[in-house]
C-alpha cells in the first residue's frame, strides 16, 4: 500500500500556500495533519499531483479567547485542544468531545481545520462547531470570507471550500453561564468514528430550557442540526419527566440512509437514546 | 509558476535528527516516515501492520510526541526530531517500561511491542495517576493480537505506580 | 493439582516456573527480525494484481505498459509460472468424496474469488511494483458468483469448477445410538440456529517471504513468515521440481500465526517460481488490504442444532447440522474440511449422552479460501453445546452450573469415546468447574445480577466447558497422505565451556514454546536457564519436524527435548564417571557441576567435562566413545491427540437501549496437563480469550451478493483493542498426560474456544428477561436491538 507518486512543496507562509494551491489547480491538495489524507493516499484512493504542506504555518496555530469568541487556528492540533484551559473553560462542549477523536497518536497530528475540511459525517468537531453556531474563516488568494458552520458542511465529505481555499480559523462563541452542553456518542470501540453522536448545547433559565441546539453526527451525510427536536425541547423543564416525544420529533429531522450493519431505524433509536441522556446530563450539571 | 523539470518536487531534501543523529537525505515525496526509517536508515524496530493508521505498530516520536509513522511523510520530518524504539532503548528512556514488560510477559510475537512502548512512554510522560480503565483507553490505538492486553496494562500500571523501578 | 506422577530430574526447576522469555528482551528493544527486516543483495520486490471480481473469465491480459514502467524487472502472468510450478490440490485422500479443483498458483483462465492473484510485478521497490501493477490491463468477462453455501448446493446451482460436477467439497455424517427415539421421548427439546460468520485471523505482521534462488548452487532458500518450515520445504520442493535437500526454509521472528501462517498460498509459490526464473532474491510482503482478501479465512458455518433433555436435566441426545462455505478451492495440506469435522465431533463432547446425529457439508463458493485458524471448529462446537445446554437449563429452571455438574462425563466413562468418537481419558471437568466457580465468585455474581435486574441493569453470566484435541498425531494426518510431520526433534549439544545449545524443529510465534523447551533441557541437565540457548525455525539445521500448530509445541517438542536432554545427560554422566572413576548412577547434574548424588559434593564441573571430552580425549580410555551431543525425535505413533479441557466464565453487561455489550470480566480454568511455565500458559489463554471475544462481539467478513468483500480495512473489520477488553483471570489444573514422560498437553487454542462459548452464552443470559436470543455472530448493537425488538413483538429473533 505505497502511495502513488505526487509532488510535494512546503509552504513557509499562508500566502505562499495559497499561491501554490492556486497555481497547481485541482490536482493540488493541502497537507495539514495528514491523518485522513495520507491514509487515503496509502490506499491509492486518490491521486493528487501536488501536496502543499502547511505544517510549518505557525500563524495558523493557536487558541485564544478574544472578547466573547474562542479563536482556534486551523492548524491547531487536537492534542493542543485537549490540553487547553481556554477550551475547557470557554468551549466545554469541545473539551468533552475531543477525547473521542481518534487516539493519542492521531490527536498529536490531526488538526481542527483538517477535521472540518475533511467533513466526515461521523466526525466530532464539525458537529461541535455547528452546535456552537461557530464560524469557519476561509482564505484564498482573493481574500478571506466567513462561513457560518451550519452552511459550511454541504454533503458527504463536501464543504463550502472552493479549489484553492484553505480554512484558516474557527471561531466559536464563548461559553456563557446560562448555557449547558453535552457531547455523547455511540462508537463500537473507543476512538472509532461514531455510529451516532450528539453535540448538544442549550440555554437554561433555572431549570427551563430556553432554546437548544442539537447536532447529530453519523446519521446523514453531514452534521445535522435537528430543528424539530430543538423546538420540541424549548420550554420544557428539567428533569424531563416524559421523553416519548423525542423519537417522533427526531424522525422529522433525521432521515438516515440504510447502511449494512446499521439500519436507519437503529440510527434513529440510538439518536433518541443519546438525546435523553444528553438532557439528563444537562440536569445533572445544574447547580443544586 | 515556472514550468519545470518533470522530477521537480517528487524528491524532497530533508534535514532532521533521528535518535539524536543529524540526518540529511533526499527522499521520495511519497515515502512515509516508517519506510524512510526502515529502508534508508535500517531502523527496523518500527513495524508496518496496516499502513492506514489504525494498528499503531508504526508508532514513532516526532518532536517528542507519539505519531503514526505511516501517516507522516518523511518530508514532514524536515527540521524535526524523530525518535524510534532503538534510540529510546539506547538512551535508557524505556528502561522501566521494558523491565516491567519483561516481568509481566507483556509481549508475545513482539510485532506490536515497539508501538506499545512508545505510546506507553507518552502515557507516563503525562505524569498523572491513571486507573486501569484509563490506561486501556490511552493504549486503545495500539492493536495487539497475541496478548489480550492484560499483561500490557499490568506492566504499565506497575511503572505508573513505581516510576523508578528499573531492570 | 496433579495426580501424583513421580517427580524426576525432568520435572525440577526451572520447569514449573514463570521463566521470562529470552526473545522478549530483543523485541522490547526493537531487535525482532521479521521477514520485512531482511535485506539480501540484489533483492527485488513483488506486487500482485488481484482479481477485483469474485468470478470472472480472463479475456486478455496486456502487460506491455507494466513492463515499461520505471523500476520494473519482470511481469508474470499465471500461464508463464504454471510452466515451472505445479498447481495445488487440497484433497484429503482418506476422506471419501472430498474433492477440489486443481488450483493454479496464479489464475490462468478464470478468477474464482475476489483477491485471487492474477499477475505479478517484480521491481526495484514495492512502490514501483505497485505503480506498474496499476498499468496492467486485464479484460474481464464477469460471471455469476455464488457466495452462500446453501445457494451453491442448490440443485440447479452451476458448479464453480465444472470438472467437479457440483459444489459439494465434502460431506460427512455421524450416527450413534438412537437419536430419533431420544428426541421423541425427551421431556425438553431445545433447538437453535447458529450463524457463524466468516472471519480473518488478522495477524499483526502480514504474510511475507523472501525467495532466494541461487542458480550457482541450484538451491532455494526461503525466509518465510510461516509456522512450519518443513511443510514448506516439501511444498516448494515438489511444486518447483527442486530436490528437497536443495530447499531450505527459514522462519525468522514471526509476528503472529494463529494457524493462518500455516496454510499454502499460491502467490507464495509464485514468488519462489519467480526467484527461480530470475536467479535473484524476490521479496513479497502482503500489505493489509491484500491480507484481507488473500489470507486464509475461517469459520463461515450455518448450524442448526438441538438437544434432548430428560426431566431430571440429563442430556439424552444431540443433533447438529452444519453447512459451511469453504471458499473456491480446497486448502492444500491443511484441508478445508477440518472445521466442519471438528464442529460435529466435538459438539457436546464434555457431556455423557449416547445418542447423536450430525452432518457436515462443505460447499465451494466464490470467496477466499478457508484454512486453519485457532480452534478450527472447536470454538463453534463449544458455542453450540453450551448455548443449547443453557437453553435447556433455563427451560427446566436449573442453574447452568448445576446443569453441567449433572451432565459431565464421569471418570468411569472417560475411557470410552463420545458419540462423536472423541476419547476423553485424562480430562478434569469437575475439578475445572469447581475451581472456576470459586475463582469467579459465581454465586455472588448471580446475586449481583438479580439485584441489578431490579434496577433495570442487565448483567449476563456465561459458563462454557470445552474439550480440546491437541497435538494431533500420525493417526490424524497420516491417512490423508498430507506430507505433514507430526513428530518433532531436538538436538542438545554441550559446548566445551559447559553451556548448552539446542536446535529444535518446533517454532515459536510468541507462544513461549522455545523458553519452555529450554526449561526442560535446563532442568534435565541441572543448568541455569540462561545457560541453555535455543535455535529454531531452520529446516536445514534442525532435526526434521512439524513446527507450531494444533497446540503441540510442548507436548511433542517438549517430549523430544526431554528425551534428547536425557540422552545427553546419560552421556555426560558416563564421561564424568569415567574421568572420576566412579559409577554414573552415583552422580547427578546440579548448577553446572557433576556432583555426588547423595552428598551433593562437587565431583567435576561441566566445563571440565566439556574440555576433556572435546580437547583431551588423550586422557580417556581408548575405547571410550565421547558423544556430547544428542538428537531425539518424538511422536506416539498411535496417539490421535492429547485431550485437554477447560472451563471459562464471562461477565457482561448489555445496554438494552443501545444494544451495546460490555465485557466486565473473564475467568478461565485450563487443564493442559503438566504446566512447564505457568506465566506463558496464562498469557496464551488470555490472548486466545480476546480473539474469542472478538469473534462474538466484533469480527465479521462481510461479502455482498456479488462476492465483494466490503469491509476489508482495519477501520471496518473490527478487532478488539485494549479499551473494550476486560481483565482476565486464569488458573491452572494439571492432569498430566499419562502416555508421555513430560505429561504436557496443548494450550494454544483453549482461550479462544472457551471464550467464544462463554461470552456467547453470557450475552444471551443477559437478555433472558427480554426473552431475546442472539443467534448470529457478531453481536452488533443492531443485532442486539433487533433481538429485543423481535422478542417484544412475540416472535423469536431470526437474525
Amino acid at each position: 500500500m505505497k502511495a502513488p507518486r505526487f509532488a510535494y512543496r512546503r509552504a513557509a507562509t499562508l500566502a505562499e500556500a495559497l499561491d501554490m494551491l492556486a497555481g497547481e489547480g485541482p490536482g493540488a491538495v493541502p497537507l495539514a495533519g495528514g491523518q485522513s489524507l495520507l491514509a487515503t493516499l496509502n490506499m491509492r484512493l486518490s491521486t493528487p499531483t501536488l501536496l502543499v504542506d502547511i505544517g510549518d504555518l505557525d500563524e495558523l496555530v493557536g487558541i485564544a479567547l478574544e472578547r466573547d469568541v474562542v479563536r482556534i487556528g486551523a492548524m491547531t492540533r487536537h492534542a493542543h485542544v485537549l490540553e487547553s484551559a481556554v477550551i475547557r473553560q470557554h468551549a466545554p462542549l469541545v473539551a468533552e468531545a475531543i477525547g473521542h477523536v481518534g487516539h493519542v497518536a492521531i490527536r498529536n497530528r490531526g488538526t481542527f481545520g483538517g477535521s472540518l475540511a475533511y467533513a466526515d459525517p461521523a466526525a466530532e468537531l464539525p458537529a461541535c462547531t455547528v452546535a456552537l453556531a461557530g464560524t469557519v474563516v476561509v482564505a484564498s488568494r482573493a481574500g478571506r470570507r466567513e462561513v457560518p458552520a451550519e452552511r459550511f458542511f454541504k454533503g458527504l465529505f463536501e464543504t463550502d471550500l472552493a479549489p484553492g481555499e484553505l480554512i484558516v480559523e474557527i471561531r466559536l462563541p464563548a461559553h456563557k453561564p446560562d448555557r449547558t452542553w453535552a457531547f455523547l456518542e455511540f462508537a463500537r470501540r473507543h476512538g472509532d468514528f461514531a455510529i451516532v453522536g450528539l453535540a448538544a448545547q442549550a440555554t437554561l433559565a433555572d431549570a427551563r430550557i430556553v432554546d437548544a441546539r442539537l447536532v447529530y453526527l453519523g446519521c446523514v451525510d453531514r452534521p445535522k442540526l435537528a430543528r424539530a427536536a430543538a423546538r420540541a425541547l424549548a420550554g420544557r423543564t428539567l428533569p424531563l419527566d416524559e421523553t416519548a416525544w423525542i423519537e417522533p420529533a427526531l424522525a422529522e429531522d433525521l432521515d438516515p440512509p440504510e447502511t449494512p450493519g446499521c439500519s436507519a431505524a437503529t440510527k434513529r433509536q440510538l439518536a433518541a437514546v443519546l438525546t435523553r441522556r444528553a438532557v439528563a446530563a444537562w440536569h445533572d450539571r445544574m447547580p443544586r | 509558476m515556472t514550468p519545470r523539470d518533470p522530477e521537480a518536487g517528487f524528491t524532497v531534501e530533508i534535514d532532521c535528527t533521528v535518535n539524536g543523529v543529524r540526518v540529511r537525505r533526499a527522499v521520495p515525496a511519497r515515502q512515509h516516515l516508517v519506510d524512510f526509517l526502515r529502508d534508508e536508515l535500517e531502523l527496523t524496530g518500527s513495524h508496518l501492520g496496516c499502513e492506514h493508521g489504525v494498528c499503531g505498530a508504526c508508532s514513532v516520536l516526532l518532536d517528542g510526541v507519539v505519531v503514526r509513522g505511516c501517516l507522516t511523510l518523511a518530508a514532514q520530518a524536515h527540521g524535526k526530531r524523530v525518535d524510534t524504539v532503538e534510540g529510546l532503548s539506547d538512551s535508557g528512556a524505556l528502561d522501566a517500561l521494558q523491565a516491567a514488560f519483561a516481568r509481566h510477559n507483556a509481549a508475545q510475537c513482539g510485532y506490536c511491542t515497539p508501538g506499545m512502548l512508545l505510546t506507553a512512554h507518552e502515557l507516563l510522560g503525562a505524569g498523572r495517576p491513571m486507573s486501569r480503565a484509563a490506561i486501556r483507553e490511552f493504549m486503545s490505538g495500539n492493536f495487539c493480537r497475541c496478548t489480550g492486553y492484560h499483561a500490557i496494562v499490568d506492566a504499565i500500571a506497575e511503572v505508573l505506580e513505581r516510576p523508578s523501578s528499573g531492570s | 493439582m496433579s495426580d501424583g506422577a513421580p517427580k524426576d530430574a525432568a520435572l525440577r526447576e526451572p520447569v514449573g516456573t514463570d521463566a521470562p522469555r529470552r526473545e522478549i528482551r530483543r523485541f522490547l528493544r526493537g531487535r525482532g527480525r521479521y521477514v520485512a527486516d531482511i535485506v539480501l543483495p540484489r533483492m527485488l520486490h513483488a506486487a500482485f494484481v488481484r482479481s477485483p471480481h469474485a468470478h470472472a473469465r480472463i479475456v486478455s491480459i496486456d502487460l506491455a505498459a507494466a513492463r515499461a514502467a520505471p523500476g520494473v524487472e519482470r511481469v508474470f502472468a499465471g500461464a508463464e509460472l504454471a510452466e515451472i510450478c505445479a498447481p495445488l490440490h487440497g484433497v484429503a485422500l482418506h476422506r471419501p468424496g472430498h474433492k477440489s479443483a486443481l488450483q493454479p498458483i496464479m489464475a490462468v483462465e478464470r478468477a474464482v474469488w475476489q483477491g485471487q492473484p492474477v499477475v505479478a510485478v517484480v521491481a526495484r521497490s514495492r512502490a514501483e511494483a505497485e505503480d506498474a501493477a496499476e498499468r496492467v490491463a486485464i479484460e474481464w468477462e464477469r460471471l455469476p458468483a455464488l457466495v452462500e453455501a446453501a445457494a451453491a448446493l442448490a440443485p440447479a446451482a452451476p458448479p464453480i469448477h465444472p470438472e467437479l460436477g457440483d459444489n459439494l467439497a465434502f460431506a460427512f455424517e455421524i450416527e450413534a445410538g438412537d437419536a430419533d427415539r431420544a428426541f421423541q421421548e425427551a421431556a425438553v427439546v431445545v433447538e437453535q440456529r447458529f450463524d457463524f460468520v466468516r472471519q480473518t485471523p488478522m495477524t499483526l505482521e502480514p504474510r511475507g517471504l523472501i525467495a532466494d534462488y541461487d542458480p550457482g548452487s541450484e538451491s532455494l532458500t526461503v525466509h518465510h513468515a510461516h509456522q512450519s518450515p518443513f511443510q514448506m520445504q516439501d511444498v516448494f520442493s515438489r511444486h518447483l521440481g527442486l530436490p528437497e535437500h536443495k530447499v531450505r526454509v527459514i522462519a525468522p521472528d514471526v509476528g503472529g500465526g494463529f494457524g493462518m501462517k500455516l496454510n499454502v498460498y499460491g502467490e507464495e509459490l509464485a514468488v519462489c517460481a519467480m526467484s527461480k526464473l530470475m536467479g535473484r532474491p524476490v521479496k513479497y510482503l502482503a500489505d493489509r488490504l491484500e491480507s484481507f482478501v488473500s489470507d486464509s479465512h475461517a469459520r463461515d458455518h450455518r448450524v442448526t442444532a438441538r438437544m434432548a433433555v430428560s426431566k431430571e436435566g440429563r442430556i439424552t441426545a444431540m443433533e447438529v447440522d452444519d453447512l459451511a462455505a469453504v471458499g473456491a478451492y480446497g486448502m492444500p495440506l491443511r484441508f478445508n474440511i477440518a472445521e466442519g469435522m471438528m464442529l460435529i465431533t466435538m459438539a457436546g463432547a464434555p457431556y455423557a449422552f449416547p445418542n447423536y446425529r450430525a452432518r457436515t457439508r462443505n460447499a465451494y463458493v466464490n470467496t477466499n479460501l478457508i484454512g486453519m485458524y485457532r480452534g478450527v471448529g472447536i470454538p463453534l462446537a463449544c458455542v453450540v453445546g453450551e448455548a443449547l445446554a443453557d437453553l435447556a437449563a433455563e427451560r427446566l429452571g436449573i442453574d447452568p452450573v448445576e446443569f453441567r455438574r449433572r451432565n459431565y462425563r464421569r471418570k468411569e466413562s472417560l475411557s470410552g469415546a463420545t458419540p462423536g468418537g472423541v476419547r476423553l481419558a485424562g480430562t478434569s471437568f469437575d475439578a475445572c468447574l469447581e475451581t472456576l466457580v470459586r475463582l469467579m465468585k459465581y454465586d455472588e455474581l448471580r446475586r449481583t445480577q438479580a439485584e441489578a435486574r431490579r434496577r433495570g441493569v442487565y448483567y449476563g453470566i456465561g459458563i462454557a466447558t470445552f474439550v480440546e484435541a491437541t497435538a494431533y498425531g500420525p493417526p490424524y494426518y497420516g491417512p490423508s497422505e498430507a506430507r505433514i510431520s507430526t513428530q518433532d526433534g531436538c538436538t542438545v549439544r554441550l559446548e566445551p565451556s559447559g553451556v548448552v545449545r539446542c536446535v529444535t524443529s518446533i517454532t515459536d510465534q510468541g507462544q513461549g514454546t522455545l523458553t519452555g523447551l529450554a526449561q526442560i533441557v535446563a532442568a534435565t541437565l541441572g543448568l541455569a536457564l540462561e545457560d541453555v540457548e535455543m535455535i529454531a525455525g531452520d529446516s536445514a539445521i534442525s532435526p526434521y519436524g512439524g513446527g507450531a500448530w494444533a497446540s503441540r509445541g510442548m507436548a511433542i517438542g517438549g517430549e523430544a527435548a526431554l528425551k534428547a536432554a536425557q540422552a545427553l545427560r546419560a552421556n555426560i554422566l558416563d564421561l564424568a564417571a569415567t574421568i572420576a572413576q566412579t559409577a554414573p548412577d552415583r552422580l547427578d547434574l546440579r548448577r553446572g557441576q557433576i556432583v555426588n548424588k547423595d552428598t551433593g559434593a562437587a565431583v567435576i564441573s561441566l566445563a571440565d567435562v566439556g574440555k576433556i571430552g572435546y580437547f583431551r580425549q588423550d586422557t580417556l580410555p581408548r575405547d571410550f566413545d565421547v558423544q556430547l551431543s544428542a538428537t531425539r525425535s518424538f511422536v506416539d505413533n498411535g496417539a490421535m491427540c492429547y485431550m485437554a479441557n477447560g472451563v471459562q466464565g464471562s461477565f457482561v453487561e448489555v445496554d438494552p437501549e443501545s444494544g451495546f455489550v460490555k465485557c466486565l470480566g473473564q475467568w478461565a480454568v485450563d487443564d493442559c496437563g503438566r504446566v512447564i511455565n505457568p506465566m506463558q500458559v496464562t498469557e496464551q489463554v488470555r490472548g486466545g480469550i480476546v480473539q474469542g471475544i472478538g469473534a462474538v462481539l466484533f469480527e465479521e467478513c462481510i461479502y455482498d451478493p456479488q462476492g465483494n468483500f466490503v469491509n476489508a480495512t482495519m477501520a471496518d473489520y473490527l478487532v478488539p483493542m485494549a479499551s473494550e477488553m476486560p481483565d482476565i483471570f486464569v488458573e491452572h489444573v494439571e492432569t498430566p498426560e499419562r502416555s508421555t514422560a513430560l505429561g504436557a498437553k496443548g494450550i494454544g487454542e483453549a482461550g479462544l474456544i472457551g471464550a467464544m462459548g462463554a461470552v456467547w452464552v453470557a450475552v444471551n443470559d443477559a437478555l433472558k428477561p427480554f426473552g431475546a436470543r442472539m443467534t448470529t455472530q457478531p453481536f452488533t448493537p443492531e443485532r442486539v436491538l433487533e433481538a429485543i425488538a423481535a422478542a417484544r413483538r412475540g416472535t423469536r429473533a431470526g437474525k
